[in-house]
């Protein structure tokens, strides 16, 4: 067995707990570290205080602080509403036409539209509004239901398609595959393709001209250019929302296509939905 | 004191501080616990929660199972960031009928508490199958499997029974009826009347994958398209104290 250490003069007290000899010094805990840990329990003390805390018969004590997570957010929405307020007003007093006329207003609408559209459009149609595949590109010149500021409003208000709203913007292609044959289907794709120059089977495009006319052009116009009154679209300019390729068309005239677009007249207040006609008319296409 | 001087009694006998240990949680846990169960504002009342349809249910299952929670929350908090962005601030009430909640902890991508009626039913689909064809910049992996598998709703009343025993109220009825309403919902053309009397004039009733089964993405878009849009936020009047 080992040798007994040698107490020394001014060893602390050991525990009295020994293991094959060995002992345990009963040190007191450092003064630094026994304060901190008072200093927390008081501080946990005045914490319940001052915050909402301690669970009663009806709630809990609300604090003497009053300090609510609920009302700090209202507060903080209701200072920024009303420091926009003045503009939000004018926005909504100020005719859409009128509105870029105001270099100041046209400035707060389009960055406020912008803000809006990067929240509520961007994941439909893209962070920067050049759209996806089904989802319109807001950049260009082509405009399903009218590119003017009071159809993006109305659009924006009351969307397409949707369940929503009564005032929904609302047209339907009919599937064709129920209507026509498999031959004068792949002849109007041909012919419809034709319109814009693609490569195309001279025959089948001729014979597709009269399927296009007779089933076709009461909504896409005899020349193919659309109808924006009903959201048809001008098939002769290149532009596809769902493809122009052979397999995407015939895809759309079989099945047909049925975009919807939610209304935001419950979702964002009057002076949003202008602000954000403002930014997406200015993006390029505006009418 | 000389009760701290005792300390000893309990370090050197391991059955007494087993004991001493669980009472000392039993009172944590009394004190934190309990009120929730008594205190009246908890959970405040609010107008239009119900429990979920069973196409909603059979969603909801779909979205634990592919742990979409682990990138996604369901918990807007009270913070105006938050609420500009997402909506209404969610309350305690509108999680009353999930067991198990899905607050979540992490946004890998956006909170969802809000996202019904946000997009259109044909953004979803082709946002399952291919997140990056509509939002380039996203990260989230294709679920377009799900528009393959097809489900029939066999075992949705046996979810929702499990779900009546830990107290969503789903009534007799609608145990009954949960496969004939499992597939009403997703079936514009079915006789639906049933379906709404039980659930409310407020479910949507739609193809909401779109093709003409009834599949995995159905359940899940209906789930979505659901989220955040059951309480009537037109009569409601926040509660500071809450």
């Amino acid at each position: 067995m080992s040798k007994t250490p040698e107490k020394l003069p001014g060893d602390p007290n050991t525990t009295g707990h020994s293991w094959d000899g060995i002992e345990e010094f009963d040190n007191p805990m450092p003064r630094w570290w026994l304060w901190t840990f008072y200093v927390t329990i008081i501080w946990g003390v005045i914490y319940t205080i001052m915050y909402p805390a301690w669970p009663l018969v009806q709630s809990a004590t609300a604090g003497v602080l009053g300090w609510s997570s609920r009302e700090l957010v209202q507060e903080e929405m209701v200072a920024f509403e009303e420091a926009n307020a003045p503009w939000n007003a004018k926005l909504v007093e100020t005719s859409l036409e009128d509105i870029s006329k105001d270099a100041e207003l046209q400035q707060y609408a389009v960055n406020a539209g912008g803000a809006v559209f990067r929240t509520w459009c961007a994941q439909c149609h893209g962070s920067g509004a050049q759209g996806a595949p089904g989802f319109p590109n807001l950049l260009d010149d082509a405009w399903l239901w009218g590119g003017s500021l009071e159809d993006i409003e109305y659009t924006v208000a009351y969307g397409i398609r949707n369940e929503e709203s009564d005032d929904a913007r609302y047209s339907e292609m009919p599937a064709f595959g129920e209507l026509l044959e498999k031959d004068e289907i792949t002849q109007v794709v041909q012919y419809v393709m034709s319109l814009t120059n693609a490569q195309t089977d001279d025959a089948a495009a001729q014979a597709g001209k009269v399927v296009f006319e007779d089933n076709c052009s009461a909504c896409h116009g005899e020349d193919g250019k659309g109808d924006v009154s009903q959201g048809a679209p001008n098939l002769t300019d290149a532009i596809w929302l769902y493809g122009g390729s052979q397999e995407a068309l015939t895809e759309t005239v079989t099945y047909s296509r049925f975009g919807v677009m939610p209304a935001w007249e419950n979702r964002l207040t009057d002076a949003q939905i202008r602000a954000v006609t403002a930014y997406v008319h200015q993006l390029g296409g505006g009418q | 004191m000389a009760i701290l001087d005792k300390h000893k009694i309990l370090e050197t006998n391991a059955t007494l501080l087993l004991i001493f240990s669980f009472l000392v949680v039993t009172i944590g846990g009394i004190v934190q616990i309990t009120p929730l169960f008594y205190l009246e504002n908890t959970i405040e009342k609010v107008e239009g929660m119900r429990p979920y349809t069973p196409l909603e249910m059979a969603g909801r299952e779909i979205y634990i199972r592919e742990g979409c929670y682990t990138c996604h929350s369901q918990m807007i908090r009270p913070m105006r960031d938050e609420v500009e962005r997402y909506g209404h601030y969610s309350l305690a009430a509108e999680s009353m009928y999930d067991h198990p909640f899905q607050w979540g902890s992490k946004r890998t991508g956006p909170d969802l508490a809000r996202v019904g009626g946000r997009y259109s039913d044909q953004w979803h689909v082709d946002h399952l199958r291919d997140p990056q064809s509509v939002v380039p910049e996203s990260v989230m992996p294709k679920y377009g499997f799900l528009e393959h598998r097809k489900i029939d709703g066999k075992y949705i009343g046996d979810i929702m029974a499990a779900n009546a025993v830990v107290g969503t109220p789903y009534t007799e009825e609608m145990l009954a009826n949960a496969q004939a309403d499992f597939r009403a919902q997703a079936d514009p053309d079915s006789d639906y009347d049933g379906l709404l009397e039980r659930y409310g004039d407020k479910v949507s009733v739609r193809n909401f994958d779109g093709q003409p089964e009834l599949t995995e993405a159905d359940a899940l878009v209906a789930y979505l398209q659901m989220l955040g849009t059951l309480v009537d936020f037109s009569t409601f009047t926040p509660d500071p104290s809450r």
